[in-house]
């Protein structure tokens, strides 16, 4: 069972998909300005890769080869289109926040990669626990990148006001600190990833590439 | 025993321990060091690295002093403790009173635009165990250059640690570093706190601290003004080439900057066809403005007109066209490398600052960040320039093999 366990833990950290791997970084860029946007899309994209890997991997021996990628498509978006009208029916604020970018989980490319690399050549719960796993590290990172990009951008968290309020001058704002315009911006979104993928790699020698 | 002496000892002393670089760098900062700059790809010649970043200091400390008083002269100007001076040796301007002011507002961001950078570099050094370049001196001179007057000290804080750690350490240091440091320190001010990047209160000193009382003072600069379609009275060209106007702190003063340039140019370290050629493209962009304007494609109405329709040549008295041309675009690490890869790289930066300052709504000027646009695409220039000269040469083989 050793080995079963290595397919959570690895893509959280050491292969990890969006500071080793480099896929999926639109999202984490777009979305992440807000901690509760970042915490809903991790879930979406934990739900269709935990059932996507599995049905994939069901699948797997009577899918033809030369349609994969089609039938692959047609179960990702099967599972995004439910996630989005779920989110539509009880978090109609959120999604109109999350905006294309649920629809987008199609292209996602973490998915598209896991079920090519893994779901076809494994079994339905390896495939389950390798889908959890590397939703579970794209999740970290958007709730990181999120936490600071709020707790700076907007100094709240989950919308709740963190650092006092800027307008009536509490908290720290009284002062003169002030909210970081630029943290709300999706390039500062791109640095805050590359300093997280700076850390890691500082840290761990063998994961620098030549 | 000198300081001299002492330093030297201390060196030998800790030489290969973890602290050494922090010690050198001290040495190497007040003496000249043993040996000479020998990495680095900015380095093309058998200069030192520390004489090019004291000559740079030299022609800025200039603006830096005239800032220093221009800061106070704008202040009692707008409070109406004084009449305006006309000229560069006007009465009212090179008073005491503006230099204790001016100095009580400059100073601080001097001593922290260099305090902060370099304990951020001295630390890099320790860590990675290289030793301290010198690469900071001019950015940390030029930080405080392109800044408002009132700009609080800790965001100024936040923006070194920010543009000396992601504009030059993640790339390597000094010498590796693909943006301007200065300016990406500017850059991230500017996209971090706009309101205190921009607008009409925070160019002269204290003007935010009045905002809303009865002593309100308005601090517009002119490209604020023409922005909006408006000219600011009582101010003339020669004022603006003395410098005598609100601005970042040390770019107002044209007539020092084209000193500091021509002392650049004599002393060897900064590239003429840079400077020269960002003034044509400034040029070239505003004649193609007034252009439009003469033959009435735009109208008055028009919110561009302001900007469009200021004479092609004041282009370069207003705003800071020459101060990056000069100080900033010559960058040697940053800048294009090749000759004909230099006029390119300078024409595209004049051209492309005049164009943003027409056409940016939210801020009236564009010259950092069409230094920091063209500093993205100088390697590509420079690669071209070589390529298309490797083409040259082999058709000239061939012909001579045919």
């Amino acid at each position: 069972m050793a080995k079963d366990s290595k397919l959570i833990l690895d893509p959280l950290t050491d292969n990890n998909p969006i500071t080793i791997q480099v896929l999926g970084i639109c999202s984490a860029l777009a979305i992440t300005a807000e901690l509760e946007a970042s915490i809903v899309m991790s879930i979406s994209v934990l739900f269709v890769m935990g059932i996507g890997n599995v049905v994939i991997s069901l699948m797997r021996n009577i899918i033809p080869s030369k349609i994969r990628i089609i039938a692959q498509l047609i179960v990702v978006a099967t599972l995004v289109i439910i996630v989005d009208q779920v989110l539509k029916a009880y978090a109609y604020e959120l999604s109109k926040t999350l905006g294309a970018f649920v629809g987008l989980i199609i292209t996602n490319c973490i998915i598209m990669g896991r079920f090519e690399a893994f779901a076809l050549g494994n079994g339905p719960w390896r495939s389950f626990l390798d889908g959890i796993g590397n939703a579970l590290g794209y999740a970290i990172i958007l709730i990181i990148v999120g936490f600071f990009r709020e707790l700076l951008g907007s100094g709240t968290l989950l919308g709740i006001e963190i650092l006092g309020d800027p307008v009536a001058k509490t908290g720290l704002y009284a002062y003169g600190y002030e909210n970081n315009g630029f943290m709300l911006l999706s390039p500062m979104a791109l640095i805050v990833v590359g300093i997280i993928i700076w850390v890691q790699r500082s840290r761990n020698k063998a994961l620098i590439e030549d | 025993m000198s300081l001299k002496n002492k330093l030297h000892n201390i060196k030998e002393k800790y030489k290969g321990k973890k602290m050494a670089p922090a010690f050198n760098a001290l040495h190497t900062f007040l003496y000249l060091p043993n040996e000479t700059t020998h990495n680095g790809t900015h380095v093309k010649a058998a200069d030192d690295l520390k004489r090019t970043m004291n000559t740079v200091i030299m022609a800025l400390v200039p603006c830096l002093i005239f800032g220093i008083f221009n800061a106070g002269y704008q202040h009692y100007l707008a409070t109406g403790a004084i009449e305006a001076s006309h000229g560069f040796l006007g009465g009212t301007f090179w008073t005491f009173d503006n230099l204790i002011h001016g100095a009580w507002k400059v100073l601080p961001l001097v001593i922290v635009s260099y305090g902060v950078g370099l304990a951020v570099e001295f630390l890099f050094a320790v860590i990675k165990g290289h030793e301290v370049e010198e690469g900071y001196l001019v950015t940390g001179m030029l930080v405080p250059l392109i800044v408002p007057i009132d700009i609080p000290l800790w965001m100024l804080a936040v923006a070194v640690i920010f543009g000396v750690v992601i504009g030059k350490e993640v790339f390597g240091g000094t010498g590796m570093n693909i943006l301007n440091p200065a300016l990406t320190i500017r850059a991230f001010l500017f996209f971090a706190y706009p309101t205190w990047m921009s607008g009409d209160k925070v160019w002269v000193s204290e003007a935010v601290e009045r905002a809303g009382t009865a002593d309100a003072i308005s601090g517009e600069t002119i490209l604020g003004a023409y922005a909006q379609n408006n000219t600011l009275p009582g101010i003339d060209q020669w004022d603006m080439f003395w410098g005598l106007i609100p601005g970042s702190i040390g770019e107002t003063s044209k007539f020092l900057i084209i000193i500091g340039a021509l002392f650049l140019i004599f002393t060897k370290i900064g590239s003429w066809r840079i400077m020269l050629s960002t003034v044509i493209g400034a040029l070239v962009m505003g004649l193609i403005f007034n252009g439009v304007v003469s033959a009435e494609i735009i109208g008055e109405s028009s919110k561009f007109y302001g900007l469009m329709n200021v004479p092609f040549w004041q282009h370069l008295i207003i705003g800071s066209v020459l101060f990056g041309a000069v100080y900033m675009a010559t960058d040697p690490v940053t800048a294009a490398q090749t000759n004909k890869g230099k006029w390119i790289y300078g024409f595209l930066i004049g051209f492309i600052s005049i164009m943003i300052r027409v056409f940016n709504p939210a801020y009236p000027e564009g010259v950092f960040l069409a230094i920091l646009l063209m500093n993205v695409f100088a390697p590509t220039i420079d690669h071209y320039v070589v390529q298309g000269n490797v083409k040259k040469r082999m058709k000239r083989l061939k012909v001579k093999t045919a």
